[in-house]
């Protein structure tokens, strides 16, 4: 049996992933956001949750340490001596907490209660996977599995009145032998892609290019934990529209004009050229400050959705991004084309960043 | 599946013959039962404060997470535990190079040596590996028939005030961390000091004993229990808590004064065991091939820090300083008398008394007195000490003196009540209306507020009534109050 603190570790979890799903909102609005450690699991920074004591104020109190400099000099350097002595730490650092993509998906699926999504149907891959869940009775003696065929064993003993309690020993015979077994699971692969359109003219300033970059995260993180493959591309966009990598799609800013068309085109040849949409679930998602140039470029922007675009995702997503000097125009117009409650287009209004987990949950809480 | 494995072949060899050292030298200890295991295993005793065996609670959880991050990151080491207790348990890891293993066992003598013969430890329960698994056994059990959380919500709660506790305790006579007698326990498992408190008033049972304490008035228990600063003992006996919540508070207590010594003695006790780790690997132990790296590890034991200082530095050095000056006689009034610059630092009347003077200190001493009356001028310069403050300024810490006098006064206040503030008992019928009224006795720095709120906030959880507590901010008296629903301050002239 695992030792009884692994108990207590993961109790000590879920304490923190209440606390991460308490302070949800915060750390989304804040923008502060789950660090990638590269190997599927997350840094989330939080702050430690000591017990609170009668204890002396940190910055009154000041200190005594060795070395060498002069009085107004800075003192550096962290860390402790070089053995620990157990039992005493205070434990006043900030704790970094490692949560694997499933888990905060979970998470911010729960806060937001999620639902599920239902991957497009069509040609889905399907794989097997051979998982040890199972017992059977035979097997090569690296999976043998003791403690089953000792209980074998003793059945049998008990049964056959062999079994003495005074004397317990129980010796398993050939038929007592149990084995770890595999069991075949059909799991389906299926792939989506996510493609972010971003308008980048003038228009759009650092906060809301910064609502975009927070938003975009967790939408990546939740549509990661329901896909198994994943792709990811940027098209930024003023008057003329190009992909580019993740850095530039958040970094570059451009002036002049807006035409959202030309973004939309060039969405629509990716789709053609790269995804089929039978085997792909496809996710267009724009976001603006809602400013286009003209009316006659937007009802070109309609055409291209209707025709293509739409027709070949699960759902396209809106997200106007409130700036000063949008005047939130094309929000408007896609709504009288669509309606407020289109089977698969959505449309969300970004005031602020508080505004950010409301309107994570008005693009994923249709589970398309 | 047993986590720890005895010592066996070439280290059960090296033990016997660290043993043989240590005896030589004179230093005595129960019988040191080494263990090797792994890291993880390490990592978990670490975390339960070196036990196998503790309560359930998530604190020993996230203890093991940083722990375990720590390994993996690689900027942590454990690299020996041991705990007082006899016999003594020492963990040694598998890992660990042959060398390495030489350096810990000879430094877990020293501190098994102090453990022993240190006055501070003489109240100590060694057989606390047994109390700490009952205190599971029994807050398991508690968890079973109240439920999980209630259990583990008491306990954050209590654990709240787990510094409130009187250091003075461990040296009374009628200090009561022994183990109890072996029929006292089958009789009553609760724990050691709420039965002694129940068994004051013999021959009554309890529900009078409980109405004796309603009809005892308040301005009477004022007068007894003012001044107290075992808090933890206040409220196990006073406050209005069910009885199992009580025997909780009796239980942490218990593990709290368990630890206290240790946080009091650690520049003294790791001093001392490094000392010995010392002395012992490079009178007698250490082969020439093995110098180097032992060096290396002894040399990252003792490194400088400058916004802590290191204890183990600071303790082996005033050790050996005290030996040198005992030994050629720089000490008492003919020396402090001297005016003679040269003839001072020449001093040597060959008195050999260093060795004899550092077991007698070990004998009494904790990290106060160690420092008040050893930390000498000399000393504090050679240490290169200094002292830092924030600098609202610039937002930083900076260096604030290298005087002498400073740094003994900076070193002794962060020492003072293992570096807690002082809380006592001022009336337990404040405002004659059964509230709590601590005191926070001013030293000089401010405690801090939004921690100090919250703990009000908990204390009124086991108190039930009003809490408030009377200190000092920023040259302000104030005090600060609970009443269940919000916290208030008032300023006194």
């Amino acid at each position: 049996m695992d030792h009884p603190i692994k108990r207590d570790h993961a109790r000590f979890r879920k304490i923190i992933k209440g606390k991460i799903r308490d302070s949800l909102k915060k750390y989304i609005s804040r923008g502060e956001m789950p660090i990638p450690k590269g190997n599927g699991q997350f840094k989330v920074p939080m702050p430690s949750i000591n017990t609170p004591r009668f204890i002396f104020g940190d910055k009154s109190q000041g200190g005594s340490g060795q070395g060498e400099g002069q009085a107004g000099d800075p003192v550096d350097g962290e860390g402790e001596p070089g053995q620990g002595e157990a039992g005493e730490g205070e434990g006043n650092k900030e704790l970094d907490v490692d949560m694997s993509l499933d888990e905060l998906a979970a998470i911010l699926g729960d806060e937001l209660e999620l639902p599920k999504i239902e991957p497009k149907g069509k040609k889905n891959l399907q794989s097997t996977v051979d998982r040890y869940t199972s017992i059977g009775t035979v097997g090569p003696d690296s999976l043998k599995h003791y403690k089953r065929t000792y209980k074998e064993a003793l059945k049998r003993q008990i049964a056959m009145g062999t079994y003495d309690p005074s004397n317990p020993i129980v010796v398993p015979t050939k038929a007592d032998m149990r084995y770890r077994s595999a069991d075949t699971k059909v799991e389906f692969e299926n792939s989506a892609v996510v493609i972010y359109m971003m308008d980048v003219s003038g228009s759009m300033g650092d906060e809301q290019k910064e609502i975009v970059r927070t938003e975009s995260f967790w939408i990546n993180l939740w549509l990661k934990s329901q896909y198994k493959d994943i792709e990811i591309r940027y098209i930024i966009h003023d008057a003329t529209a190009k992909e580019v990598d993740e850095n530039t799609f958040f970094k570059t800013r451009e002036s002049g004009g807006t035409l959202i068309s030309s973004a939309l085109k060039l969405c629509k040849e990716i789709i053609q050229e790269d995804y089929n949409s039978s085997d792909w679930n496809i996710y267009p998602f724009h976001f603006s400050d809602g400013d286009n140039w003209s009316m006659e470029d937007t009802n070109l922007c309609l055409n291209i959705l209707k025709e293509d675009i739409i027709p070949n995702s699960n759902v396209f997503c809106y997200g106007q991004v409130e700036s000063r000097y949008g005047s939130g125009q094309f929000y408007k117009d896609l709504s009288t084309a669509f309606g407020e409650e289109h089977e698969d287009v959505i449309l969300s209004k970004i005031k602020n960043k508080d505004a950010i987990l409301g309107s994570i949950k008005d693009f994923l809480g249709k589970g398309k | 599946m047993d986590r720890t494995k005895p010592l066996t072949g070439e280290l059960a060899k090296l033990r016997d013959e660290i043993l043989g050292y240590a005896t030589d030298y004179g230093l005595t200890f129960y019988p040191v039962m080494f263990e090797v295991c792994n890291y993880d295993t390490v990592c978990i005793l670490a975390a339960n404060g070196g036990f196998p065996n503790r309560y359930p609670h998530w604190r020993f959880g996230m203890e093991y997470d940083q722990l375990n991050k720590g390994n993996t990151y690689g900027f942590q080491k454990i690299y020996e535990l041991v705990i007082n207790t006899d016999p003594c348990y020492a963990y040694l890891l598998s890992s660990n190079r042959f060398v390495d293993q030489k350096l810990v066992m000879a430094h877990v003598y020293g501190h098994a040596d102090f453990f022993k013969n240190n006055a501070w430890f003489s109240s100590t329960n060694r057989k606390m590996m047994d109390v700490m698994a009952n205190n599971g056994t029994k807050i398991r059990k508690y968890m079973e028939k109240y439920g999980v959380d209630r259990v583990e919500t008491f306990i954050d709660t209590i654990l709240s005030f787990e510094n409130l506790i009187d250091m003075l305790e461990l040296v009374k006579p009628d200090a009561n961390f022994k183990p109890p007698q072996e029929d006292e326990l089958v009789k009553d498992d609760r724990s050691q000091s709420l039965r002694s408190f129940m068994g004051s008033k013999l021959g009554q049972d309890e529900s009078e004993v409980k109405k004796q304490i309603e009809e005892n008035p308040l301005d009477k228990l004022d007068e007894k229990v003012r001044g107290s600063r075992d808090i933890m003992k206040f409220l196990m006996e006073y406050a209005p808590v069910e009885e199992w919540e009580a025997d909780i508070i009796g239980l942490l207590r218990e593990e709290a004064y368990y630890f206290l010594p240790q946080r009091i003695t650690k520049i003294m006790n790791e001093g001392w065991a490094s000392y010995w780790h010392s002395k012992i690997l490079t009178n007698k132990a250490l082969r020439s091939s093995e110098i180097f790296d032992y060096a290396d590890v002894h040399s990252g034991v003792m490194a400088m820090n400058q916004q802590n200082i290191n204890p183990y530095r600071i303790g082996i050095e005033l050790f050996r300083d005290i030996e040198y000056r005992w030994d050629t006689g720089k000490f008492g009034k003919d020396y402090l008398e001297c005016d003679n610059m040269t003839e001072k630092a020449n001093w040597n009347k060959n008195t050999n008394l260093g060795r004899e003077k550092i077991f007698e200190i070990r004998k009494s001493h904790n990290d106060i007195t160690f420092i008040d009356e050893f930390f000498t001028q000399e000393f504090c310069e050679r240490m290169q000490l200094f002292t830092y403050k924030y600098n609202p300024r610039t937002g930083r810490n900076e260096i604030e003196s290298r005087e002498f006098d400073d740094i003994k006064s900076k070193l002794l206040q962060q020492l003072t009540n293992f570096g807690n503030p002082v809380i006592e008992v001022e009336s337990a019928n404040y405002k004659n209306r059964g509230d709590l009224l601590l005191r926070h006795v001013h030293q000089g720095v401010d405690l801090d507020v939004s921690k100090t709120n919250e703990t009000l906030r908990n204390m009124h959880q086991v108190w039930k009534r009003g809490v408030s507590i009377t200190t000092q901010v920023e040259g302000v008296n104030k005090i600060i109050s609970f009443d269940g629903k919000e916290i208030s301050e008032v300023s006194q002239k």
